[in-house]
């Protein structure tokens, strides 16, 4: 028996897999009828070869159930019957069935006691509308007559020959069927040429023609059997160890490193250098494997969204782009269920009816767009919908009336922060419940499940127009970067994504600017009170270092949208870090999220940011989240408030950067400065890094680079993937400011002016700059320079 | 003579201890520490081994011994449990021993307190523990 059940397990797992194309393609059926004599070729292969393989394993009921389908696709492939959204649905009930039935013989060997009758009489009807009863199937396996051999031939066979040539030629409309069988005639008759170089000879079809269709041929054999001889299935357990060793590997490799330095034997050092390749490539590699595109989660939509719209008498088109943008396979696993709860409610109470969108003036069929693209070690997903967007009034009322947040603050949110609301827990905007959504659950979990793997959700809606979420994700969880302080004898790793920025502190002030409120600490950060905690106090018990003059500088860090600021005895690094789970034993400590190694070989704790936070009682288990802090009550929707950073150039000129684009300001000493070609280069991070001096990129700037400091101020962007830092005189502040933009001054590299703080400030248009710089990625060589 | 009969044995203070040979996966010297705050004391702190990180148990705390003199430095004795390896700190290790059953006795039922738990029974005036 054992080896019937690894053909049946075989059968499971390959149809499983046959069922998830054969729903995309049905969906896509339905869209496209007309367009589909490939994937109607492809539905039908796959419910033959399903019931051909039931029959040899002898699951009867999945047989004569797959059979009658078979009968309907097989009308439907002949072109005896048109696509209708009827016969989609009774054919992705069929998939149901077939899928319930598989369940079945997994869990338990036997196709189980469902009753499959009405679903068998339905397809029967479909095939035959004059007979309700099920039909005799004998009478519709003999071909219909009237469809030539060639054709049936392309469907039935298993797996399917690519389709001939001649065949193409006359679905493409530029030959007739007689001339392909004369041509083929000639061929009997032992002329070895082709079919094409004969049909060409004969001056029937162009040469281009010709060429186009074997294209075609050789596209739809890679689709056919290519991939399967290529590719072997892994259980992912293998990987995962895998990654594992590869994990130790380049921690072990990164110890020898340390060890061989320039005076090392030198073929220990060709060794060591060999052994550095080797494993990166080998971690590169396996990181590979575990890749799988987005496409694996998205795949199921179409069938989901189709569902839904019927349910809900709406028309959806689904438009997806960038399918095959790659994740990590734990990631992916954990965004599927968000994904699809925002995709459903997009459906239901996103996209309006087509009597609303008529009466609106838009087109009666919805739209959905799913977008996915990488963007600086993360991936970006969009998902939007051309519905009627959330009303931020009626947020307002709504968590007024649920009593969620208090109407105080409610009256002083901005619209912004109004949006955000539909992520607070037992929020819904929804008039009635249904069975789809309106519940209340939801956007919450969506929010917290891809917080929990370093991801973040944005919303931005406008009324009438559509809404669109952006989720942001890292592409793996194994590696993260994190910033590396130092308490008392033991450091500590603060992951990247809950770090908002670094304070120096002004050792004039007493007590370096931390006032006390009521026995707590506090800084005020550019207007803003911020809630101070103290590291090793949390964690040791010591004595607060406030008040020791041992201050230097302030981690502003967000949790659960509330920032808060934690003093450190000192900083180290930045680092990309391996995260590895704590024993058991620790799982409890809130305070710690996980443990890494260091380069060193020592081990270091990493931070759970918001369980310090909760510990540290800065921000409660429940509370309204601080919405209302950041809600500046004289700035209208229009003026978005911005981060800006300011940068002085010469003597009196200051110019604000948006921080959105920048990824880390650095102090460069300026001997480090190399010359590359024409242009100034800086050793950053293992990468060469161009340096540009305001001066040189914007027109009109008095920077005299002859009497440059000893340190160069630095702002590192990235650009296209890379790091390109500019050199500016100081680093003045950042500011958020909703700023009122002037164009008089405008000139290549200035957007515009603006008054900051009472200060006139030039907005720069980095972009602009960067693209006329550095107008390809591999170009070093900046074109301002050279011209 | 049965494996199972073999105890890999340790010094803690002027106790000594063993645990059964097939549980330790390896015994190693003494190894940095990354001490872990908010953690329970018996928890000495994690350290590194070959790329894993390994909890390591204060065994004295465990069984309620005072403190190790600062400056004398633990050993590991690596023991595998359910969920992966845990260290065990303690002073000095010893021989591996074969104790047959017939010289093996009951933890005495007056034995009570933190050392009793671990316990599986004694022998001599050797006390014989075996963990988890």
């Amino acid at each position: 028996m054992a080896e019937l059940d690894d053909i049946v397990r075989e059968f499971l797992v390959e149809t499983h897999e046959n069922l998830g194309t054969l729903e995309q393609d049905l969906v896509r059926l339905e869209e496209n009828p007309n367009d589909a004599k490939e994937s109607l070729a492809r539905i039908f292969r796959t419910v033959h070869t399903v019931k051909g393989t039931c029959g040899f394993l002898g699951f009867s009921k999945l047989e004569s159930v797959t059979h009658v389908g078979e009968n309907l696709l097989s009308l439907l492939r002949d072109g005896k019957l048109s696509v209708s959204g009827e016969i989609t649905t009774a054919l992705l009930s069929l998939v149901d069935a077939i899928r319930e039935m598989l369940t079945s013989v997994e869990a338990s060997g036997e196709e189980g006691s469902g009753d499959y009758s009405q679903l068998v009489q339905e397809l029967a009807r479909l095939v035959d509308p004059s007979r309700s009863a099920p039909k005799p199937t004998r009478s519709l396996q003999s071909p219909p007559a009237a469809v030539p051999t060639a054709s049936r031939e392309v469907g039935q066979r298993d797996p399917a020959p690519p389709p001939q040539i001649g065949e193409l030629l006359v679905q493409g409309g530029l030959i007739t069927r007689t001339e392909v069988q004369d041509v083929l005639e000639l061929q009997n008759a032992g002329d070895p040429r082709h079919v094409g170089e004969i049909l060409v000879e004969q001056g029937k079809v162009a040469p281009e023609d010709v060429v186009d269709a074997l294209n075609l041929q050789k596209k739809t054999k890679a689709q056919n059997g290519g991939l399967a001889d290529t590719t072997i299935r892994v259980e992912v357990s293998q990987l995962d160890k895998l990654m594992n060793l590869v994990g130790e590997l380049v921690l072990a490799r990164n110890q020898i490193l340390q060890f061989v330095g320039p005076d090392t034997d030198a073929a220990l050092q060709t060794t060591t250098q060999r052994l550095n390749l080797v494993t990166t490539e080998l971690q590169a590699g396996v990181m590979k494997t575990r890749m799988q595109p987005i496409d694996t989660v998205w795949s199921k939509f179409p069938r989901v969204i189709r569902d839904l719209a019927r349910s809900c008498k709406k028309r959806i088109r689904v438009e997806m782009e960038g399918r095959d943008t790659e994740l990590d396979k734990t990631i992916i696993e954990a965004i599927k269920d968000p994904l699809t709860h925002i995709v459903r409610n997009a459906v239901d109470h996103g996209i309006e009816s087509p009597e609303k969108r008529e009466a609106a003036g838009k087109p009666v069929e919805g739209y959905l767009r799913l977008k996915a693209f990488h963007e600086g070690g993360h991936v970006n997903i969009e998902i939007s919908d051309d519905g009627g967007g959330i009303d931020p009034e009626k947020l307002r009322r709504n968590a007024h009336e649920k009593g969620l947040v208090s109407a105080a603050i409610l009256a002083r949110m901005s619209e912004r922060e109004l949006l955000g609301l539909i992520f607070m827990p037992g929020f819904s905007t929804a008039e009635k419940v249904t069975n789809v959504s309106g519940r209340g659950v939801g956007m919450d979990v969506v929010k917290t499940n891809i917080e929990r793997i370093g991801g973040s959700v944005d919303i931005s809606s406008r009324l009438g127009e559509g809404t669109t979420l952006h989720i942001k994700i890292p592409l793996t969880l194994a590696i993260i970067p994190a910033l590396v302080v130092a308490s008392g004898q033991e450091r500590f790793a603060i992951p990247q994504v809950s770090l908002v920025e670094l304070v120096r502190m002004d050792l004039d002030k007493p007590d370096c600017g931390i006032e006390d409120i009521g026995g707590v600490p506090v800084y005020r950060l550019r207007g803003n009170l911020l809630p101070i905690v103290d590291l090793s106090k949390e964690l040791f018990g010591r004595k607060s270092i406030i008040g020791e003059g041992a201050v230097t500088t302030i981690v502003v860090l967000q949790a659960d949208e509330r920032q808060f600021g934690m003093l450190v005895e000192q900083i180290l690094d930045t680092e990309e870090i391996v995260v590895k789970p704590l024993a058991k034993q620790l799982k409890n400590i809130p305070a710690f999220s996980g443990a890494t190694i260091m380069g060193d070989g020592s081990v270091a704790l990493i931070l759970d940011i918001l369980g310090l936070a909760q510990k540290a009682s800065v921000i409660g288990a429940r509370r309204d989240r601080s919405l209302g802090d950041r809600g500046k009550q004289n700035q209208s929707a229009d003026e978005k408030p911005e981060s800006l950073l300011l940068v002085r150039a010469g003597e009196r000129q200051t110019l604000a950067i948006p921080l959105r684009l920048v990824a880390r300001l650095e102090e460069v000493p300026r001997t480090l400065v190399e010359r590359a070609g024409a242009s100034n280069v800086v050793q950053y991070r293992g990468q060469i890094m161009p340096l540009f001096y305001l001066s040189d990129v914007i027109s009109e700037i008095s920077d005299a680079h002859t009497e440059l400091p000893e340190m160069l101020s630095v702002v590192v962007f990235d650009h296209r993937g890379r790091s390109v830092g500019l050199v500016v005189a100081a680093i003045v502040d950042i500011v958020d400011e909703a700023i009122k933009r002037h164009s008089t001054a405008r000139r290549p590299g200035i957007l515009g002016s603006a008054v900051v703080h009472g200060q006139v400030v030039e907005l720069v248009d980095l972009p602009g700059v960067m693209e006329r710089i550095l107008p390809h990625t591999d170009s070093l060589v900046p074109q301002a320079l050279v011209a | 003579m049965p494996e199972e009969n073999q105890y890999c044995t340790f010094h803690l203070g002027n106790f000594i201890f063993g645990v059964g040979v097939r549980e330790v996966q390896e015994v190693i010297r003494y190894q940095q520490m990354t001490q872990v705050p908010l953690a329970p004391a018996t928890v000495g702190g994690l350290i590194n081994l070959r790329g894993q990180i390994v909890t390591a148990i204060d065994l004295r705390e465990r069984l309620g011994m005072p403190a190790r003199d600062p400056k004398a430095l633990p050993m590991n004795v690596v023991v595998c449990s359910e969920d992966g390896a845990v260290s065990l700190l303690v002073d000095e290790i010893g021989d591996v021993i074969h104790v047959s059953s017939s010289q093996f006795e009951m933890v005495p039922d007056t034995l009570v307190g933190p050392e009793r738990e671990p316990s599986q029974g004694c022998t001599n005036s050797r006390a014989s523990c075996s963990w988890f």
